[in-house]
């Protein structure tokens, strides 16, 4: 079977294909294309325009890369949420557009559990891993417990690569920060003390982001306080990670996201999997950045589980949670 | 000190068997991580140590079962305190009646409005932290806990044993209604407003 996958969830637009082989994943090709605001943060709307503009090239540019021909894709699949409306509506429109242009059926999946998903299927020996996704809004710790992939801990207030966007708004770095407060981090001399705040399996980051502020407000160096913020902020989510791991006594552990592109946070997550005796595993970093071909890749589970979703009632759904995800597709 | 056994192997600490002056001890050790910087790790393993050990002798003060503290050391970060050997809650919840889960709960969530009345907030309430032994329910595991009058942090503190029991025991998710049975009967006084005030920390999460 080949799918393909549309994500259009925050600031990006992806198109991918995959296909099913001995139940593993073969990613055929997955294309993107990033909004990048001038200033600030993402403006929905803009966001959702820069999608509009390129959703149709995308699709024929990913569908030519794949090398197959639009007649043999079985399945359109599409980010059913959590995200953005009018990103999110704006990937459903395109993703009904083509199921209905090219007559094969669609299927609308959850943004979350794609990124675990696409870890399963692309990874050779990663089964039942607990996956810390990080990324600009989310910042889950979700496992398979109970015949549903559950949240064990998330953030209390805003996602990871939020804090490290508005601290860096703050510092004037550019959209998006966390690259560039990896950078500077590595030039740090010394570490500066920032509340570390979890609470039991979840966490909190707006303490942290207010103090970081008035460090930079105070005058001191931008590459130590860089360096503090990851710190503190990675040790914490590596804590929460592990606290989920012994909860549920499970022995692998996933990176997803964005922010799991930092080479620290990576290294954090690895030494503490090392010293619990547990596999660490990370996608390749086109697919752990939001991406069509792991969205495909749900699809395809989901549809060879039996699940099947007319057009009419393809809605999308911004506060579409993990937990609400009926897993058919395992045991 | 003799007979050093793992019993237990968690995300922050070991749980050593041991004996100490005749009695079944365990020693609450807790490990430095690798993947952290050895300035946070002394920071929080002498804090969350301390902490720990003034919650449980509070704690206890306040008529809540909880390990009896033989020895603290700061430095190492080390706690020894007795052994209670019961049985984890979470073992053993989805395996009763529900009768027996009714007062289990019922029991729990007195303990629980005993610590919050005395503003004890224990910070993990999960039900591998609630262990049962001769009909009674012990608190362990007081490391991420704090003292607080706040109604957001006992509402927090409450909140983290509605995932845990919607996680674990997602088939009995009716326990956190006698949970707070139990718990209106010992904080009644504050019991409406930090109910409401789940509620809204629930609403607050992303995405619900």
């Amino acid at each position: 079977m080949i799918c393909l996958g549309i994500e259009g969830t925050a600031h990006s637009i992806g198109v991918g294909l995959v296909k099913e082989k001995n139940n593993s994943c073969i990613v055929l090709s997955n294309e993107i294309k990033i909004y990048k605001p001038e200033k600030g943060g993402i403006h929905p709307r803009e966001a959702a325009n820069h999608h509009a503009t390129y959703i149709a090239d995308l699709i024929s540019d990913s569908i030519k890369k794949s090398g197959i021909d639009k007649s043999q894709v079985d399945l359109v699949s599409f980010s059913k949420g959590p995200g953005l409306g009018p990103c999110l509506r704006t990937a459903a429109t395109a993703a009904r557009a083509l199921s209905l242009s090219i007559n094969k059926p669609i299927i609308g999946v959850n943004h979350c559990v794609a990124h675990l998903e696409i870890g399963r299927g692309t990874l050779k020996d990663c089964i039942d891993p607990v996956l810390l996704y990080t990324s600009g809004a989310n910042t889950q710790v979700i496992g398979f417990a109970e015949g549903r992939y559950r949240v064990f801990g998330e953030t209390l207030d805003v996602g990871i690569g939020n804090c490290l966007d508005k601290f860096g708004r703050i510092a004037n770095l550019s959209f998006p920060c966390g690259p560039k407060i990896e950078q500077l981090a590595l030039n740090a001399t010394k570490y500066l003390d920032l509340p570390y705040s979890i609470k039991g399996m979840d966490i909190a980051f707006s303490g942290l982001l207010t103090a970081a502020e008035t460090l930079y407000k105070k005058g001191e160096k931008l590459e130590d306080i860089c360096f503090s913020l990851q710190e503190t902020a990675f040790a914490a989510l590596t804590e929460i990670t592990e606290r989920a791991m012994a909860h549920t006594e499970k022995k692998q552990v996933l990176l997803g996201g964005g922010v799991a592109a930092n080479k620290r946070l990576r290294d954090m997550v690895d030494t503490m999997a090392k010293e619990r005796d547990a596999t660490f595993f990370v996608p390749e970093k086109s697919l752990c950045v939001d991406n069509g071909a792991m969205i495909a890749w749900l699809g395809v589970l989901m549809y060879n589980s039996g699940v099947r979703m007319k057009v009419e009632n393809s809605f999308i759904n911004q506060r579409f949670r993990a937990d609400m995800v009926d897993v058919t597709w395992r045991d | 000190m003799t007979d050093k056994t793992i019993l237990y192997k968690g995300a922050e600490a070991e749980i050593v068997v041991s004996k100490y002056l005749g009695f079944d001890v365990v020693l609450k050790k807790r490990v430095v991580k690798g993947y952290r910087l050895a300035k946070i790790n002394d920071m929080l393993i002498s804090s969350r140590t301390r902490e720990e050990a003034k919650l449980i002798s509070e704690a206890r003060q306040s008529g809540v079962c909880v390990p009896i503290i033989y020895d603290v050391d700061l430095q190492k970060g080390v706690i020894t305190m007795s052994y209670i050997k019961g049985k984890r809650v979470k073992d053993i919840l989805n395996d009763i009646s529900e009768d027996e889960r009714k007062k289990l709960c019922i029991k729990i969530g007195q303990s629980i409005g005993n610590l919050h009345k005395n503003d004890i907030i224990h910070g993990d309430i999960t039900t591998s932290n609630i262990i049962l032994l001769d009909d009674m329910v012990y608190f362990i595991d007081f490391g991420l806990g704090e003292k607080s009058s706040e109604i957001e942090a006992k509402g927090v503190d409450l909140h983290v044993l509605t995932e845990a029991i919607e996680s674990t025991h997602s088939k009995y998710s009716n326990c956190f209604e006698y949970v707070l049975e139990g718990y209106r009967k010992t904080n009644g006084k504050e019991a409406k407003k930090i109910i409401l005030k789940i509620d809204e920390i629930v609403r607050r999460g992303r995405y619900r």
